[in-house]
């Protein structure tokens, strides 16, 4: 079927299905979301007011048999770092939404009356309905009332009490093929959807399905490229260790921001490791390997048990157990997992708030290595709206302001993750100049600054790191419009067939003749649009900066500064 | 101050030199080897003769640090150099 916007507007609880403007027709997943938003809010508006929309997008392939497709973005005017944002994640949403024919759903507007709903979309257009029972619950009480309430495994979409609050660290979940959750984690995209008293969302694609335009082409494209990721020793570690696998390795760089980014390196690293993770996950008869979207074969996810051989959480990922493990200080994968548990049921995004969860510590509220602390200030606080609550739920700029704390690591007020910039110096840059505020996947220098993945750069000096940030960013902004979790990077940076047969799956699935060319100028297209939009909405060059703190204390062992001047930075632009 | 590695071929007078340095294995490489071990080496001793010594296939091997430092297999370590090999590994 051909694929049309589905349309929401919440002021006056009415729905339309709308053909595809032929500016967007060409667009999907990151692309759609920012053309949409760039073309459709005000970059000055309010974020958690009537005038911002947010966009949910499955990518170019998604709801296809390509491998690794099934990523959905989510758009809207950010309501922590009050520039454009998209995130995305995995789940079953993306696939079922394209298999719907809905190329992009657009909600905008806001009630005004104090009244929740939710809405159902299937390929006949989104119903909204009245909610009653569901509010105040948190994501796993959603997920598991659906499954009752609804008639087979609709795509569920959900916000914890996080979002019903309208917290800024609040995320967007989606239920993976086993019913726990993915997370669309970064800048608050959760309060958007609270602030438009939709709590969740169900997608039913009925007998819909995804046409492809040469389905030989498509299929023997596929072939390649499956081939290629399953071929890449990255896509076999990340099956076996998951993504924790990192902790050692980062700490061994001396990059592994502990104690609120006051060290480089955690004596606790080897209890929270990704080697600890999976021995523990094997003695207690959880999952190594787990997939959060069909077709995909890395597999990098992973279901922990608690000591009694019950599932904990999954998607137990390398932010979350660094940012809460080094950056808390807290040493006990156990009471590591049962926060991301609380996370993920309250709905806040783990990176965000750990780091929250960090300055706090920095400012005496609790004390570095209180597990038992944090667990109970997500319960008792986050998931109630207390006061601290809220402070610690709008994010760490915001547990900064009101504790009076200088040692506050974000970008453009979002949480810096799981690397130093000053021991890495490359993910600085891209901390920096993102158009989304502090973010390691935008443009991950990792790779090649410490994982000697697409080349080698050496992580602590400045030569080469700009031009390094620059074109991860430009070739990950186009990735991410394709629906193909960014994983496939490694094996593309790698293998020379990878790529090509990305490009092939894209001409297949549409009948175009895209180039690499065409790839790089996407991802160009899209890091402009989004720079347009901040820049309207009151950005400068002095947002693209990082925190004094790591121009002048040396980060341990390496004693190290983030000594790029401004004028460096900025040459990030140069395209 | 991290000890220097030197690059490239270095005699220290007899080959039997010998100094101590740790050694850490990552991930799968781990298995039936071990985590962290000391050992006596000679001058002569590459990184990547000591990695040929553990069985370990280069081609395998992703990152290799010397006191936190990224280092090849043809530089020597020195006294009291703490040398870390890891498979190829990714994440995000």
């Amino acid at each position: 079927m051909a694929d049309k916007i589905f349309r929401v507007n919440m002021t006056d609880l009415t729905a339309s299905v709308e053909e595809v403007p032929a500016a967007w027709a060409a667009h999907g997943g990151r692309g759609l979301t920012s053309t949409i938003v760039a073309a459709e809010v005000l970059p000055t508006c309010h974020p958690l007011g009537p005038n911002n929309k947010i966009v949910f997008a499955p990518g170019l392939l998604s709801g296809t048999i390509a491998a690794n497709s099934g990523r959905l973005s989510i758009g809207a005017k950010s309501p922590l770092t009050g520039t454009i944002k998209e995130s995305n994640a995995g789940g079953t949403a993306s696939a079922l939404l394209a298999r719907a024919g809905c190329k992009a759903l657009i909600i905008e507007g806001q009630p005004k009356e104090d009244k929740w709903y939710s809405l159902a979309l299937t390929p006949d257009g989104v119903m909204i309905n009245e909610e009653t029972e569901l509010i105040g619950k948190g994501n796993f009480a959603v997920v598991e009332a659906l499954a009752t309430r609804l008639e087979g495994k609709p795509g569920i979409i959900t916000i914890g009490q996080a979002g019903e609050m309208r917290m800024s660290a609040a995320n967007v979940s989606i239920k993976d093929p086993d019913g726990g959750l993915r997370s669309s984690g970064r800048g608050g995209l959760g309060a958007v959807l609270g602030s438009k008293k939709v709590k969740f969302i169900t997608i039913d694609p009925k007998d819909g399905k995804v046409v492809i335009a040469k389905p030989d082409a498509f299929k023997e494209a596929n072939r390649v490229f499956a081939k290629a990721l399953v071929d890449h020793p990255v896509s076999q570690a990340l099956g076996q260790y998951g993504t924790n696998v990192l902790v050692n390795i980062i700490n061994e760089s001396g990059g592994l921001p502990t104690r609120n980014f006051t060290q480089g390196q955690f004596e606790g690293h080897d209890s929270i490791s990704g080697e600890t993770m999976h021995d523990t996950i094997e003695q207690r008869g959880g999952r190594v390997k787990h997939n959060c979207h069909p077709g995909c074969v890395i597999q990098c996810s992973q279901v922990f048990n608690d000591a009694k051989g019950k599932k904990m959480t999954s998607g137990f990922e390398y932010e979350s157990i660094w940012a809460m493990g080094a950056d808390c200080c807290v040493d006990d994968l156990d009471k590591i997992a049962e926060a991301d548990r609380l996370m993920d049921d309250i709905g806040v995004d783990t990176i965000e708030t750990s780091v929250a969860m960090g300055v706090a510590m920095q400012a005496g509220v609790l004390s570095f290595g209180d597990g038992a602390g944090v667990c109970r200030i997500l319960k008792e606080e986050v998931a109630k709206g207390t006061g601290l609550g809220r402070i610690i739920g709008n994010g760490a700029g915001s547990v900064g302001r009101a504790y009076g704390v200088t040692r506050v690591p974000v970008v453009k007020n979002q949480a810096i993750p799981a690397y130093d910039p000053r021991a890495i110096k490359g993910i600085g840059i891209t901390y920096a100049t993102s158009t989304q505020g502090a973010d390691h996947t935008m443009g991950y220098t990792i790779a090649t600054n410490i994982l000697n993945v697409g080349g080698k750069v050496d992580p602590l000096t400045k030569e080469g790191q700009v031009e390094l940030s620059r074109n991860l960013q430009i070739a990950t902004a186009a990735i991410d419009s394709t629906g193909m979790c960014l994983f496939i990077a490694f094996a593309a940076l790698d293998d020379e067939k990878c790529l090509p047969a990305l490009i092939d799956l894209i001409n297949a699935r549409y009948d175009l003749s895209l180039t690499a060319d065409d790839v790089v100028n996407l991802g160009k297209y899209i890091l402009k649009t989004e720079r347009a939009f901040n820049t309207a909405a009151g950005f400068t060059a002095m947002d693209d900066r990082l925190p004094e703190f790591f121009y002048n204390e040396k980060l341990p062992p390496h004693n190290v500064v983030f000594d790029f001047t401004g004028e460096e930075i900025d040459t990030f632009w140069d395209f | 101050m991290p000890s220097c590695a030197k690059k490239g071929s270095t005699s220290q007078g007899e080959g039997s030199l010998q100094m101590k340095i740790t050694v850490k294995l990552f991930a799968y490489f781990r298995d039936n080897r071990f985590k962290i071990e000391q050992r006596e080496i000679g001058g002569e001793t590459t990184v990547g003769d000591i990695v040929d010594s553990l069985d370990i296939d280069r081609e395998e091997v992703g990152v290799l640090m010397i006191n936190s430092r990224h280092t090849e297999f043809d530089v020597h370590p020195a006294e009291d150099d703490v040398l870390a090999i890891f498979p190829v590994v990714g994440g995000g």
